[in-house]
């Protein structure tokens, strides 16, 4: 069932609906207010509660994460707002930003608040101008009206908020590569441990939230972290509260839509989306950005055991499945950002396979050889594919290829374009190896309609 | 002849300064604001940003070549950034890229004779919803279609 909210997008369709005497006339800055009479334990009890899943990709329970930072260290604290989107058909933080800037502000004065820290950091891609224009001019309307500052809303814990921008590099959303960027350097991943928690942002303490993660935050103390989380189908799982999805693509209806988590893809597509354009269907949705194995509507969910988060939906439609981090992992691809890419049957899924592979060769870092390298040969042999020089053997190379990728770099972008790939290879098979057998004349030759 | 802020960018500098525990940090922030004035980043500038952050000149050109908005030599007046990446891609992206191509007489990557538009391609500008897109300089031109990119390029034209 499509349960649709407004909450993160409140102010979307208010006239200056970014500006502070909008997102005060929606009740703006109560929360802050709420939270930071609270002791810094009930905070992230709350948030705790709200059962927030990043919603950067990884989707890893924002209070849980609130809950490493240290208690007693004599190093100052960092919260890291990791709004370096960039991951294909991903543009959901993007309409944050630009449209109700100040949600984001008022979840960085509860943010630091909960995890000690009196500076917070909104690390944005540098072609987003509108949105850090957005973003610096909330700061300076909050820093103006006392919000933010020694004493902000009157409360004796100091904040400030700083946007900080990148310059053009996917591999910056990573956190820890997104830390290196921050203090100026190449923007490389550390590896892990140290985690961030105790070895983050300038060696101190620090927490990197996804902004969705840290928009969301005001809205469970305005409604409470147990209310905020049962708003989701999948509050049983963990996984609650409302977030933004996103449809592109091959649909009637390209756009962002805000619904309470436990969606389906299905509804997402068809009903939000307005389906496929006219004579054309569904040939494969790519669920959460680029990264997420692709899902193909006659997929349907094996799941026996009736242990496994996908029992319920044993035997029914892939599509089907409330959209959640859990369901989704269980599924074999990934709930990624909630952003959803549609290709029709009228696209060539080879050529959209290689748009992806060139982007992810384009976005290696080259720190690590598996994930430099890989990417590289990887692009490489789908040109050879799509030109018709490619052999049977090469088909097999791919999978190969991806699979020593994953797990053998630093950090996620290796699994993330590896997996893709696997994803690729398992659902197209037979159209991989029609352009081998045709010798390159199979396909549609096209992605546009 | 060494590289110098206007004293309006001075300011900047100051203020960009004071965001961070270090000066180190300041590094990709103050980068910007020198292309900003000179419009690419040459050894003159790696110099100045430097030796004001306090930092060696290697470390900053190992900034300035990971990430790709710095620009190495010398760009167009104006830059366009035709997005290609998949969502875009399955609505025209190549049809655009191809359009701005024919009607600038260059390739992407490439520099009108005049110096006046640069055309590059990006990856994935967060605008999947709103495809196919281009970035002109600092704006956003969504839901393109052909005869909206010949205004915009007339109008790049003429500026």
């Amino acid at each position: 069932m499509i349960k649709r909210t407004n909450l993160i997008s409140r102010t979307y369709d208010l006239p200056n609906g970014y500006s502070l005497a909008a997102y005060e006339s929606v009740g703006g800055y109560k929360s802050a207010r709420k939270a930071l009479a609270m002791s810094r334990d009930q905070v992230v009890a709350e948030v705790r509660a709200a059962n927030i899943r990043g919603r950067g990709g990884a989707g890893f329970p924002c209070g849980v994460k609130w809950g490493f930072m240290p208690k007693n260290s004599n190093k100052p604290h960092y919260l890291i707002v990791n709004a370096d989107e960039g991951e294909p058909g991903t543009f959901k933080d993007r309409t944050i930003m630009e449209k109700n800037p100040h949600l984001v502000i008022e979840g960085c004065i509860i943010g630091c608040y909960g995890i000690g820290a009196h500076a917070a950091y909104i690390y944005v891609r540098d072609e987003l101008h509108l949105s850090k224009e957005r973003l610096w001019q909330a700061i300076h309307e909050a820093r103006k009206a006392g919000y933010l500052g020694q004493k902000p809303l009157g409360f004796d814990y100091p904040v400030e908020v700083y946007v900080h921008t990148g310059a053009g590099a996917y591999i910056c959303g990573e956190e820890t590569s997104l830390l290196n960027s921050l203090e100026g350097r190449r923007g490389e991943p550390r590896l892990k441990p140290p985690f961030p928690a105790q070895v983050g942002a300038f060696g101190c303490p620090s927490t990197v939230n996804n902004l969705e993660t840290i928009a969301a935050v005001p809205l469970v103390f305005e409604l409470g972290g147990d209310h905020f989380s049962q708003l989701s189908e999948l509050h049983y799982l963990k996984d609650g509260g409302t977030r933004l999805f996103g449809v592109s693509g091959h649909v009637k209806n390209p756009g962002i839509f805000e619904c309470a988590v436990g969606l389906t893809l299905r509804e997402l597509v068809y009903d939000l989306g307005g389906g496929p354009p006219p004579g054309t269907k569904v040939l494969g949705v790519i669920p959460g950005g680029s990264s997420c194995p692709i899902l193909r509507p006659e997929d349907v969910v094996h799941a026996p055991d009736s242990s496994s988060p996908l029992h319920p939906w044993h035997g029914k439609p892939a599509f089907d499945v409330p959209m959640g981090v859990d369901t989704y992992r269980a599924l074999g691809t990934m709930l990624g950002t909630c952003c959803a890419i549609v290709l029709s049957d009228k696209a060539d899924p080879v050529l959209a396979f290689h748009n992806l592979m060139r982007f992810y060769r384009h976005e290696s870092c080259g720190q690590c050889t598996p994930c430099r390298e890989g990417t590289g040969w990887i692009e490489r042999i789908l040109d050879k594919l799509i030109a018709g020089e490619a052999t049977m053997a090469d088909v097999d190379l791919l999978h190969e290829i991806a699979s020593n990728i994953m797990g053998n770099t630093i950090c996620a972008f290796g699994e993330g374009a590896a997996m893709p790939v696997l994803g690729f290879v398992q659902k197209f098979r037979p159209e991989l190896e029609a352009y081998v057998k045709s010798k390159g004349k199979s396909g549609t030759g096209r992605l546009a309609l | 002849m060494p590289f110098a802020l206007t004293p309006e960018r001075e300011r900047e500098f100051a203020d960009i300064l004071s965001r961070y525990p270090n000066k180190m940090a300041a590094t990709i922030p103050v980068l910007h604001l020198c292309q900003e004035q000179n419009g690419w980043i040459s050894d003159d500038v790696i110099a100045f940003v430097a030796q004001r952050l306090e930092v060696s000149t290697a470390h900053v050109q190992g900034v300035v070549t990971f990430y790709t908005l710095f620009n190495q030599k010398p760009v167009g007046k104006h830059t366009i950034w035709v997005c290609r990446t998949l969502s875009c891609a399955l609505r025209g992206a190549d049809d655009v890229l191809r359009h701005c191509e024919k009607r600038l007489g260059i390739h992407e990557g490439e520099t009108t004779k005049d110096g006046k538009i640069t055309l590059k391609t990006a990856e994935c500008l967060a605008a999947c919803g709103q495809a196919p897109m281009m970035q002109v300089d600092k704006t956003f031109h969504e839901n393109l279609t052909l005869a909206e990119v010949d205004r915009i390029l007339d109008n790049l034209r003429k500026s």
